[in-house]
């Protein structure tokens, strides 16, 4: 598989990091040889096997339905970027 | 005092030859002194270690105190420990005084440990040598020119030069037990689900386990005894009954059977670590045990499956940091999306990028069954082997890492070479297995070697006391760079 | 050419539980922003979920109560994006296996009933709220709601009206109150629809491009946004042109839609298991456990107003739009057994408009189940009128006389002449003073009958039985 610097764009676009164009061509190097390698495990035969997702076959534990957490809002927000009025502040959000 | 085991210090305390405060001063000077040359350390806060051997202090003269209350350990930077600055080794998170205590920095705030500072790492895990930290590299204390391993690698540092007792270390893909292989130092990742991960910060989730570090078997054995435990804010943490990882370390290890898997013997080890590992095996031979040649026909595949499964978690798990509600957030921006760009652009080492753009594009629509599900059926296999080898023997046996330590900045410029570091270790991550890595002598330019060590699931005990035999016939691991 | 336009739901029902999906957090509505939001809402490094049991049984008791299949294993999935309002950068949601699966609901659309298939149900975790008043150009965060429960029931493109799309989602709305599973409060934003819509040749198989409208916080947003999107889409079609696949916002103040994204700029989620999660399983005796606590849904109840009670499919339906109403219904009932259509009437009529009027749920009602029987029964013993039942009811309504009605019956001299003699007595005295309408009335002019009636009532101030007062009448007139 070839990637292109499209393609590195796209990602890092995806990925929401910025990334200039000198930036993506160092990427597109790197990020073939790293596919090359990974490229190796195409060669196994997989068609009977179910992909495991975990590493132990155990069930999701749950939870009693009950409040444990207390407000905490001014320790939390006293490392926040910008905060008011007890609200997150973020350039203007557009929908 | 800077070589004794924990045992050892344990007793000094119990007997009040020495307090944790003296301790504890003493540990914090020598970090005064040396870490200005090794970097192994990130955040050092007398005040806060000192107002927690006070407490200790307390503990051991009321009687409350447990086996390991007084004696520092180092916490790695990726351990959100309340009040601390906990950076992860990026710029990111560079302001980061983290609100909250991950699960393992209470176990040990409880057994009365005392916090004698923050570890530097590979930025969020991600590397193998310690240089993608943004705090700067680690030095090797046996010779600086060299990397100390990665990602605990202020961890293993810091250990091997005396810095402290005892650290934390985290271990996604080798992260332990390759720079305690490199650094002469032992080191165990648990078996998956073990180790609380509540408050590490999140790699790769299904691989991330936490894991300590130390001089010894023995000393393992102590601090897994404090480490491991139930907790409910992990999904993924076990319930089980509690065991004492010291119970079995004087058991002989006649009749034990090492199984030799002969992918991890192939070409790419090097000489001095092929003949280091060799005089392991026939000292282990020496006390009993015999040597199995057994096969891992997968194995070799762990690290294509390894670098597409850790950096697709890793992609995700590493979305949270857009500078909205803690770390950094970028100076200047013309809006929303662009203060999200910059914030990652300007947050992230280049080998964090890297990795998220490799996990981005495996998970991307269209490449999702090539990549990523292909890998986790591949895995599968790689731990059918594993169950399959087991039939044949007890425990497996193999080098840590392919060569001794490298240079400093000789592999920082080439990814792939960088990635095969872990060529040994990442299968035990992908499998969920125990493994250790402890010191079995020096290679070229006289640096440490370690013997890898693979148990099966919750086997930690056995490999303990495999390790601690060892040490008992040997004094690698009582070596000291300085 | 005829068109026929296809309709599919997928609506984000809040689910009730006390702490949120994945964190102990509070889910309460309206407390001061970020004070509900923990470090788990809040993705701080290192944080992890762990799955509410609660959120859990809802699923489980809405997939039984709409006949579908509880998937025994489940898995949670992440749903990569980013926006302020989502703190970890990806929502955790359900993909390849839900934890509902299929089922039905049968709506009914003036007199015809139909079924609309389900898809599936999903748990997943909401977001939080970006407030866009004005902080110097910027917007505030408010992370309270991230991590609330949600249950997202998608329906099959089986409607084919907004009529038939707000009945669906209405019988969805009261079902999920009905089983107490989410209440239902769509201002607060707890039950929030989004549309697909697309238009086809009618007697045509293949599925025209849709549109997905996003957010209508109410029916007649739902309604409205249905045919202003239909029309468009038909006019453009007419006019020769292609309709987009997008997602369009539905603006209230116009009456219109409008394009948010289009298929070209949407997003790719990259789905995958989210790896802090282990698969869901949920055992058959689980399963039969929460079964066995289900209240008898509204399906069950309407079949038994029909059967048991006489009363027609639309009051059965009506009456079985909230579980409080049916209750009442059952409870008034249980006074008058046999006069079931007149405690519906009064309680769709009377009932229901007076609650209207003052905005009050019927749970507030100031006339129990037991003094609503009390006032019926007097009506169907024949103590007073219809038309004096409506005065008691308004005094009731009002607290007089401890809402006793014959009490009220009594003060405002309601109760009805109901003796045979002293009605003859009193259309004897009518007859001898109208002899003109008689004669009338004889002559064929039927008029003259009703002025007649009139007479004896306006001398008996309405309080004379009208039944009685008509046929006695009758026998002299013609005797």
């Amino acid at each position: 598989m070839t990637l292109s610097v499209n393609d590195v764009r796209r990602i890092a676009d995806l990925a929401y990091i910025e990334i200039n164009e000198e930036e993506a061509k160092a990427m597109l190097t790197q990020l073939s040889g790293i596919f090359n390698l990974i490229e190796a495990m195409q060669s196994v035969d997989t068609s009977t096997v179910e992909p495991m997702f975990h590493a132990q076959s155990v069930v999701q534990r749950l939870r009693e339905d009950e409040i444990t957490e207390t407000d905490q809002r001014e320790l939390c927000q006293s490392i926040a970027p910008q905060v008011e009025a007890g609200l997150y502040l973020v350039p203007q959000v557009i929908e | 005092m800077f070589n004794d085991s924990l045992k050892q210090l344990s007793s000094q305390l119990a007997e009040k030859k020495i307090s944790s405060t003296e301790l504890t001063t003493e540990f914090l000077k020598r970090i005064r002194e040396l870490n200005p040359k090794y970097n192994a350390f990130i955040t050092v806060n007398e005040e806060k270690s000192l107002a927690q051997a006070q407490v200790a202090d307390k503990m051991l003269a009321s009687g409350r105190a447990g086996p390991l209350t007084g004696i520092p350990i180092a916490q790695k930077d990726i351990f959100c420990a309340k009040g601390w600055l906990t950076t992860c080794g990026s710029k990111m998170l560079s302001n980061f005084v983290s609100p909250y205590d991950a699960g393992v920095i209470e176990r040990f705030d409880q057994a009365g440990m005392v916090n004698i500072g923050k570890t530097n790492m590979d930025e969020f895990a991600m590397g193998s040598s310690n240089e993608t930290s943004f705090y700067g590299p680690v030095k090797n204390p046996w010779d600086i020119l060299a990397v100390p391993g990665g990602s605990s690698g202020g961890a293993a540092c810091a250990v091997a030069a005396r810095l402290t007792p005892a650290a934390t270390g985290t271990d996604t893909g080798g992260s332990i037990r390759q720079p305690a292989a490199l650094c002469g130092i032992s080191g165990i990742k648990p078996t998956y689900g073990l180790v609380s991960r509540y408050g590490m910060i999140a790699f790769a989730s299904s691989l991330d386990q936490g894991g300590p570090m130390a001089k010894s078997a023995e000393d393992l054995a102590l601090l897994l005894n404090v480490m491991v435990g139930f907790d409910p804010r992990d999904s993924t943490s076990l319930q089980r009954d509690t065991e004492g990882y010291t119970r079995d370390l004087q058991k002989p290890l006649a009749g034990l059977r090492i199984g030799l898997p002969k992918e991890y013997f192939a070409k790419g080890m090097s000489k001095d670590v092929e003949s280091a590992i060799e005089k392991a095996l026939d000292e282990y031979r020496k006390l009993g045990a015999e040597t199995v040649d057994v096969s891992l026909p997968n194995a070799p595949l762990s690290i294509p499956v390894y670098y597409v499964l850790a950096p697709a978690e890793a992609s995700s798990n590493l979305s949270r940091f857009d500078g909205v509600r803690y770390g950094y957030r970028a100076k200047s921006y013309n809006d929303l999306g662009d203060m999200y760009r910059k914030t990652r652009a300007e947050g992230f080492g280049t080998e964090v990028k890297r990795r998220i753009l490799i996990g981005t594009y495996v998970l991307s629509h269209g490449y999702y069954d090539a990549y990523y599900i292909k890998a986790q059926k591949v895995r599968r296999l790689i731990a059918q082997d594993f169950t399959e080898a087991y039939r044949q023997c007890d425990i497996l046996m193999g080098p840590t890492t392919p060569t001794v330590a490298f240079n400093l900045g000789e592999k920082s410029n080439d990814p792939i070479q960088m990635y095969l570091s872990d060529i040994y270790t990442s299968a035990a991550n992908l499998t969920g297995l125990p493994a250790m890595s402890i010191p079995v002598g020096f290679g070229d330019k006289n640096r440490p070697i370690g013997l890898h060590i693979i148990g099966n699931y919750f086997m930690e005990a056995q490999m303990l006391n495999v390790a601690h035999q060892y040490q008992q016939v040997t004094d690698w691991h009582l070596k000291s760079p300085v | 050419m005829q068109w026929e336009i296809v309709i599919g739901l997928e609506v984000h029902a809040q689910l009730s539980t006390r702490s949120k999906i994945f964190s102990g957090a509070s889910t309460a509505y309206g407390a001061p922003p970020n004070t509900q939001a923990c470090v788990v809402d809040l993705a701080l490094p290192g944080v992890l979920p762990v799955l509410n049991k609660g959120a859990v049984e809802q699923a489980i008791k809405f997939g039984l109560s709409v006949d579908a299949r509880i998937n025994s294993s489940s898995i949670f999935a992440r749903k990569n994006y980013f926006y302020p309002d989502l703190p970890k950068g990806y929502q955790i949601s359900q993909y390849e296996l839900p934890v509902v699966q299929g089922g039905n609901i049968q709506i009914q659309v003036g007199k015809v009933e139909k079924n609309i298939r389900l898809t599936r149900a999903h748990l997943e975790e909401d977001a939080g709220k970006s407030l866009h008043e004005d902080f110097h150009g910027m917007s505030g965060i408010d992370l309270n709601r991230a991590g609330t429960p949600l249950l997202e029931i998608v329906s099959e493109p089986d409607m084919h009206s907004s009529e038939e799309a707000v009945a669906y989602a209405k019988t969805l709305h009261a079902l999920v109150r009905w089983i107490g599973i989410c209440d239902g409060n769509m201002q607060e934003g707890s039950f929030r629809c989004d549309a697909n819509v697309s238009v086809r040749p009618r007697g045509t198989e293949k599925f025209g491009t849709r549109c997905e409208i996003k957010n209508l916080n109410s029916f007649r947003f739902l309604e409205k946004a249905i045919d202003y999107e239909a029309r468009r889409q038909i006019e453009i079609l007419e006019d020769g042109g292609i309709i987009r696949q997008e997602t369009r916002l539905y603006d209230a103040n116009k009456d219109e839609t409008r394009t948010m994204r289009t298929k070209e700029d949407a997003n790719d989620y990259r789905y995958f298991p989210d790896p802090d999660l282990l698969p869901l399983e949920i055992t058959q005796s689980w399963i039969d456990q929460l079964k066995e606590a289900l209240p008898e849904l509204p399906p069950a109840r309407r079949r038994r107003y029909v059967n048991e009670f006489g009363l027609s499919a639309y009051d059965a339906n009506v009456l079985t739009n909230s579980r409080e109403v049916a209750d009442y219904f059952e409870n008034t009932v249980k006074h008058l057994p046999t006069q079931a259509k007149l405690c519906a009437n009064w309680i769709m009529g009377e009932i229901s408009g007076q609650l209207n009027k003052e905005g009050i749920e019927i749970t507030d009602c100031p006339i129990s189940p037991a003094q609503l029987g009390a006032l019926l029964t007097r009506i169907s013993d024949g103590t007073i009128s219809g038309k004096a039942a409506k005065s008691v009811f308004e005094s009731m309504w009002n607290g007089e006389l401890d809402k006793n009605v014959d009490a009220i019956i009594e003060a405002k001299g309601l109760k009805q002449i109901s003796d045979d003699s002293a009605i003859e007595k009193l259309v004897d005295e009518v007859l001898a003073a109208n002899a003109q309408q008689v004669s009338d009335y004889r002559n064929g002019k039927e008029k003259a009958f009703n002025s007649l009636i009139g007479q004896v009532m306006k001398a008996t101030q309405g309080k004379a039985n009208p039944a009685q007062v008509n046929a006695i009448l009758k026998k002299k007139l013609t005797g």
